[in-house]
């Protein structure tokens, strides 16, 4: 028998007390060079959580009351994309009006900013970010010429495109679902386009991503956006030329350990 | 435009354009069944094969499946077409090519020799009448390696990119992860953060951290934040660290453009790279990243389908000389890769693929959780491009991305490995694992090192 195996099969990491720096799955040990069971399992765990959260349909008239409650006036929309199965497989439909929808729009409508709540990969997240977030956003953009919030199930970014230049918007920003993670199912994405019209790719977008309390907070994600909002209005453009200048808000800087003298 | 058809037992199969032949030899995905461009079935599959097989190696050379005069890739290809190089598989058709490959004609230094006379309509073509194992026999011989501060890609070497990322870039949080994945045996092709902020500021300091980490404990590897091109040259100019260059690519100049990128550009990011002097070992600057499925995202397909546009995706990569060409297969979503077999099948194709083209190909062997699959199939996925010769792959704490929300292979992944195909880390990243205490021998030590003891001490 050598000494290793008086240790037994599991070697634990003397580095546990890191966790509490990041939600990242660290210090889990090893059996050999491998996971040891119990971390494997919470893994197996979480994963069938996490497919169950994309399956998970959005509370829309809910959503709809709040966002009333804010004093927006409100749109009900469904993307061309009929059920789940059908959003999954065609992104394409996730990204345009159904008939009803578009029937909905308005004809001919003007305003600085339109504001799209979509489903995306995560109801959770809008259900848990989209009206906290509002409520920090909004204050911050007093002056500013809001058209009517739309509400949109099934919904793909790309469908702001149609929703904006349907409203007749100088600029449009989609909150949405993004894909839930393992350790995030709640986690909203910000996108932002200037001047919107269907046909629009990637590279006119900013975005902002994982919006959600444990990780870019309301409050940060609501400077970086009016940061954005403002240059495209001032410059007449978003996505790649625009850059993210925003200086950070001040937040307790934590040390890196592995930098300390 | 010419007209190809195969015919087998009276019956007749036609198909209208080499983009449209090449569609539907595929092996089944989702991702060409949504552009509408898929082989209806098994059968008409099998004879697009067919059809594919017979036709010369050479004819890709004037018929291009995106038009030369719309599009900047295709000029590339055939612009930089090496017809010496080639003049040892001319003769051939895609059948014969598969045959030639697995032949014991086609060893290191013929395949070596042969890149720059292949295009990638070619290897994409013979990848398709290729079965999982000539994906991974044939690129199981063929060595590239490429240098930074370490040598990655040798025989019998399995590196991997350390992907410490943290949802609101904490610095103390990333240097959690590197702290982890190091004492793991894991960092050697690259420290490399997508950022969760694009701005500026934000991706500075990252990069100064990197840095310092770096030097601080002497590792040789490099750094990189994964941020756009035009973000990296303006940091450059600011005098902030930048290792590597990163840049996503893909196989069209509509689907560059969506990115935000073109041709000129890229070189710019590398000259800009290389101003930095700052590869010890080698100038290989830059870090990029493609994967199935890109372009039609963009609507930027042109009809052709995802594998060949990756493929082509390749020779903008070549052009750049990078260090690791990354394939983040199964990121994109059931859309583009439907299930486990799917993405397999991919990764296998896109290894081959730039591996042929003479690329020092790593993968992303990852799967979203709206897409049908699971840890079993990235073991196999693994397992696969282990004995496939791959160059490196992800290590992420327990798999799981706290930022990106996918899963990728994880520390103990790479460990797993590295173990059952007896394959080691980077010789130069070795060497300093085992001068710092991490390893002793081939095994990992049952004690911390010295130096990152007293930092864990410092920190909790």
């Amino acid at each position: 028998m050598s000494g290793q195996e008086d240790r037994g099969p599991v070697t634990q990491m003397p580095w546990t007390g890191l966790r509490a720096l990041t939600p990242a799955r660290i210090a889990l040990g090893r059996a050999g060079t491998s996971l040891p069971t119990a971390p494997h399992l919470a893994f197996q765990m979480a994963h069938a959580q996490a497919r169950k959260a994309v399956q998970l349909e959005l509370q829309a008239e809910a959503l709809a009351d709040g966002l009333g409650a804010l004093g927006l006036q409100v749109m009900q929309l469904h993307s061309a994309a009929p059920d789940r199965p059908s959003y999954l497989q065609r992104p394409d439909l996730g990204r345009r009006l159904d008939a009803a929808s578009r029937a909905v729009l308005p004809a001919a409508g003007e305003c600085e900013l339109a504001l799209v709540i979509g489903d995306g990969l995560s109801a959770t997240a809008i259900h848990e970010n989209a009206l906290p977030f509002l409520r920090v956003l909004l204050p911050a953009l007093a002056g500013w010429r809001i058209g009517p919030v739309a509400v949109v199930r099934q919904a793909r970014v790309a469908i702001g495109d149609e929703i904006g230049a349907g409203l007749g918007a100088g600029n449009v920003v989609v909150l949405i679902g993004e894909r839930p993670g393992l350790s995030s199912p709640d986690s909203m994405g910000l996108y932002l386009t200037h001047a919107p019209r269907p046909g629009l790719t990637d590279e006119a977008r900013n975005c902002i991503s994982n919006v959600r309390p444990q990780g870019l907070s309301h409050a940060e994600a609501a400077h970086k956006l009016v940061f954005l909002l403002t240059e495209a209005r001032r410059r007449g453009l978003s996505g790649v030329a625009l850059k993210d200048e925003a200086e950070a808000l001040a937040t307790p800087a934590r040390r890196n350990f592995l930098l300390e003298d | 435009m010419p007209n190809y058809v195969h015919s087998l037992g009276g019956q007749v199969w036609r198909f209208g354009s080499l983009a449209e032949l090449m569609a539907k030899a595929s092996p089944a995905r989702s991702g060409d069944r949504l552009a509408g461009i898929a082989a209806l079935d098994a059968e008409e599959r099998a004879a697009a094969q067919m059809a594919l097989a017979d036709l010369p190696l050479a004819s890709f050379l004037h018929d291009a499946v995106v038009p030369y005069e719309a599009d900047e890739v295709t000029r590339l290809i055939l612009d930089g077409h090496d017809a010496r190089a080639f003049q040892p598989v001319a003769a051939l058709t895609v059948g014969g090519f598969r045959d030639w490959l697995l032949s014991d004609l086609a060893d290191a230094t013929a395949l070596a020799a042969l890149a720059p006379g292949l295009t990638p309509e070619m290897v994409a073509a013979v990848s398709k009448i290729c079965r999982n194992q000539d994906l991974i026999l044939i690129a199981r011989k063929v060595e590239v390696v490429t240098r930074f501060r370490g040598s990655i890609g040798q025989r019998g070497r399995l590196s991997t990119r350390l992907q410490p990322n943290h949802p609101t870039d904490d610095p103390a949080g990333i240097a959690a992860s590197i702290l982890d994945g190091l004492m793991l045996g894991n960092g050697d092709a690259v420290i490399g953060i997508n950022p969760a902020s694009d701005s500026l500021p934000a991706v500075e300091t990252l990069l100064h951290m990197l840095d310092e980490v770096i030097r601080r404990y002497d590792i040789p590897t490099q750094g990189c934040v994964l941020t756009h091109v035009t973000n990296s040259i303006a940091l450059i100019e600011r005098g902030a660290p930048v290792d590597l260059v990163f840049q996503s690519v893909a196989g069209t100049e509509a689907a560059n453009r969506s990115f935000g990128i073109d041709l000129a550009l890229l070189r710019e990011g590398r000259a800009a790279g290389l101003s930095q002097g700052r590869g010890t070992l080698g100038d290989n600057v830059m870090y990029l990243e493609t994967g199935q499925g890109s372009a039609l995202s963009a609507n930027a397909h042109h009809g052709v389908d995802q594998q060949t546009l990756e493929a082509r995706a390749y020779a903008v990569a070549r052009m750049c000389e990078p260090l690791l060409v990354n394939t983040v297969v199964g990121f994109i979503g059931p859309e583009y890769l439907y299930d486990g077999k799917q993405i397999i099948r991919a990764g296998l194709e896109d290894h081959f693929c730039g591996k042929l083209l003479g690329l020092p190909m790593g993968c992303d062997i990852c799967y979203t959780n709206h897409a049908e699959a699971d840890q079993n199939d990235m073991d196999d996925l693994l397992t696969l491009l282990g004995v496939a010769g791959i160059n490196f792959i992800m290590g992420i704490p327990g798999s799981d991305d706290v930022m990106l929300n996918y899963q990728t292979t994880s520390f103990h992944d790479a460990l797993y490995l590295r173990k059952v195909l007896g394959l080691r880390p980077a010789p130069e990243f070795e060497d300093w694992l085992q001068r710092s205490g991490i390893l002793v021998g081939a095994r990992l030590a049952e004690t911390l090192p010295p130096a990152f003891r007293r930092a864990i001490a410092g920190a909790v």
